[in-house]
């Protein structure tokens, strides 16, 4: 920012001017801040309520926590919901990294723009649309294969992923200094030598912040899992949809806080692995 | 002569190499990027051709869909058959479904323009510490889940939510006022949800807002608002113009929200999609509708790369 004082005396009254003060922005500012927060807040505090109700409080209890822990549906989702998560995760970090290499590395060429636009297409088309597409084409695959399972579900969260994976390593390889490759290469390393030595190591935070962005987006997931996902199938926000379906029970608000926490750990890792690099 | 083979010969050898080496970098570029475009390619964009296909065919007994070429679909949307005596007759039921979630759309990124705004400047004025840490806060919600932070606005709106007690005890309501399940929870819930959407950008684009510029303005006599609507704002279009479209196409293709805020009154597009793919087993019809909305998105998103594109050409001409 410009080397300018805050605040400047105007030239006729000579009264001070605060540069950056507009009316009313403040009162706007914190209102926004309170309104993202309190819903959310609400949730969390009956989640700790010792009554059935969400709405009454009488005593602090983590009752709730108990019941969802020992909840066989509950434990199964999360258990489906963490094998999507990771395998999605490695799949879409890894043609994530290796595609990320070629649309920064290497001088432009016919067609990189036409990579970078499919690699972001998910990004494009709403979510609906996607979950859609993906229903009829693996419709198509069952009947043709008889093939069913799992897998289906984790190769169309590995297809959303790859955009998120691929923004922070994208980003981390603009940022990188590449004096110190050449030097490398000026002393006679193989290119794959460069690759493992040098840019792997400076890319690790990247590549960090991409899986863990990916894993967070496959757990967050609703729309495409509904879509594809078969019976047994269920992944832990599905079972949440279907118990707030049924009605308002604090344990689903008990899941729901561990699941917040559980995200707000991840985007602070994030977070700090995106600050390493200044 | 044989001094000009003998300087022919390595510029051949070189440029031999030269080629060598761009094959080389093509193949190690084809191999790298394929895994991921390919991936894309068949699981992302072929199946949009299947949905094109299955538009124009007839619905399965059981789900699914028959291989037989019809209209129908697309004709669904606008005029309905009579059960009794085969003939046509205008409906406009879908047509509201879709009117609906473009007026919901469009009322969820005014309402999130006017909030995060003011919000997006006053972070974007803060010193670096206060700022990143609004940013974090802002950016926080951005990452949690959607359903969960929906259901948490279920849990207010409700009759026995925050809002209805909370006035309830200050006695200015004596009965519930019913907000769940209305088209003014959808529009509330698509706020909430895609806010942080709106606040980003625009604080990318006033992050590096020149304060200098600010002075001129004032030592030209230009009040507050002048100099908000002559120099702030013209410099944060660029970041409007992405937030919006950042509220606004989630918030057309919006499920989550409607599906737990909305009641059978406030469907949207998203909802629609789902029912006719679940239940009704109207895959010919889901599919038709699912592509309006696509066509929807790309019209919108055309139009803010051509006025994007604009804006740039005038600024430099």
């Amino acid at each position: 920012m410009a080397e300018t004082t805050a605040s400047i005396a105007r030239p006729v009254t000579g009264k001070a001017v605060d540069l950056k003060y507009q009316p009313g922005f403040s009162i706007v500012a914190w209102t926004c801040l309170v309104v993202l927060y309190a819903p959310i807040a609400v949730l969390v505090l009956f989640s700790f309520n010792e009554n059935r109700s969400v709405a009454l409080w009488t005593r602090f209890s983590l009752d709730w926590y108990y019941k969802a822990w020992n909840n066989e549906g509950i434990q199964n989702a999360a258990i489906t919901s963490l094998e999507v998560a990771i395998v999605a995760m490695i799949a879409s970090t890894i043609m994530a990294t290796m595609a990320a290499l070629v649309t920064t590395r290497t001088p432009p060429y016919r067609g990189l723009n036409l990579a970078v636009t499919i690699i972001n297409q998910p990004l494009m088309v709403p979510e609906i649309v996607t979950a859609v597409a993906t229903l009829t084409f693996f419709a198509l695959i069952k009947q043709a294969t008889g093939v069913t399972g799992i897998g289906y579900l984790m190769l169309a969260h590995t297809v959303f992923c790859i955009p998120f994976a691929y923004m922070p390593i994208r980003a981390r390889l603009e940022d990188m200094d590449l004096s110190l490759e050449q030097a490398a290469a000026d002393l006679y390393a193989p290119p794959l030598k460069v690759f493992r030595r040098i840019t792997l190591p400076l890319l690790t935070p990247g590549i960090m912040a991409g899986a863990m962005l990916a894993f967070i987006v496959s757990l967050d997931d609703v729309i495409i899992t509904l879509f594809v996902g078969g019976p047994g199938e269920t992944t832990l926000p599905i079972y949440i949809l279907g118990q707030i379906r049924r009605g308002v029970t604090p344990e689903v608000n008990a899941v729901s806080t561990v699941f917040l926490g559980f995200s707000v750990i991840f985007v602070t890792l994030i977070f700090l692995f995106g600050k390493n690099k200044k | 002569m044989t001094n000009a083979t003998n300087q022919e010969n390595p510029k051949n050898q070189l440029s031999a190499s030269v080629v060598a080496a761009e094959k080389q970098a093509s193949r190690t570029r084809a191999f790298l990027l394929a895994p991921g475009v390919l991936t894309i390619l068949l699981i992302g964009i072929l199946p949009l051709s299947i949905v094109l296909t299955y538009s124009f065919m007839v619905p399965g007994d059981y789900g699914g869909v028959k291989a037989e070429f019809s209209i129908d679909a697309y004709v669904q949307l606008v005029f309905e058959e009579d059960i009794f005596d085969e003939t046509m007759s205008f409906t406009s039921s879908y047509l509201q479904i879709f009117g609906r979630s473009l007026a919901l759309a469009i009322f969820a990124t005014v309402a999130s323009l006017l909030v995060g705004f003011p919000t997006a400047y006053f972070i974007a004025t803060r010193t670096p510490e206060t700022r990143a840490a609004w940013l974090f806060m802002i950016t926080i919600p951005f990452w949690t889940n959607l359903l969960i932070r929906t259901y948490a606005m279920l849990l207010i709106l409700r009759d026995e939510g925050a809002i209805n007690l909370g006035l309830m005890k200050l006695g200015l309501i004596e009965k519930a006022i019913p907000m769940l399940y209305t088209n003014f929870a959808v529009g509330l819930g698509l706020i909430y949800a895609f806010l942080p959407f709106m606040i980003l950008p625009i604080y990318a684009s006033l992050e590096k807002l020149d304060l200098r510029l600010v002075e001129a303005g004032f030592d030209l006599y230009a009040n507050r608002f002048k100099v908000l609507k002559r120099i702030i704002i013209p410099i944060a279009k660029p970041g409007i113009a992405a937030g919006c479209i950042l509220v606004f196409i989630p918030s057309l293709g919006a499920f989550i929200t409607p599906e737990l805020l909305g009641g059978g009154k406030s469907l949207m597009i998203g909802n629609l999609i789902y029912i006719l793919f679940g239940s009704s087993r109207n895959w010919p019809f889901g599919s038709a509708i699912a592509l309006i909305l696509m066509a929807l998105v790309l019209v919108s998103l055309l139009i803010y790369v051509r006025r994007s594109g604009e804006k740039g050409a005038s600024t430099h001409g």
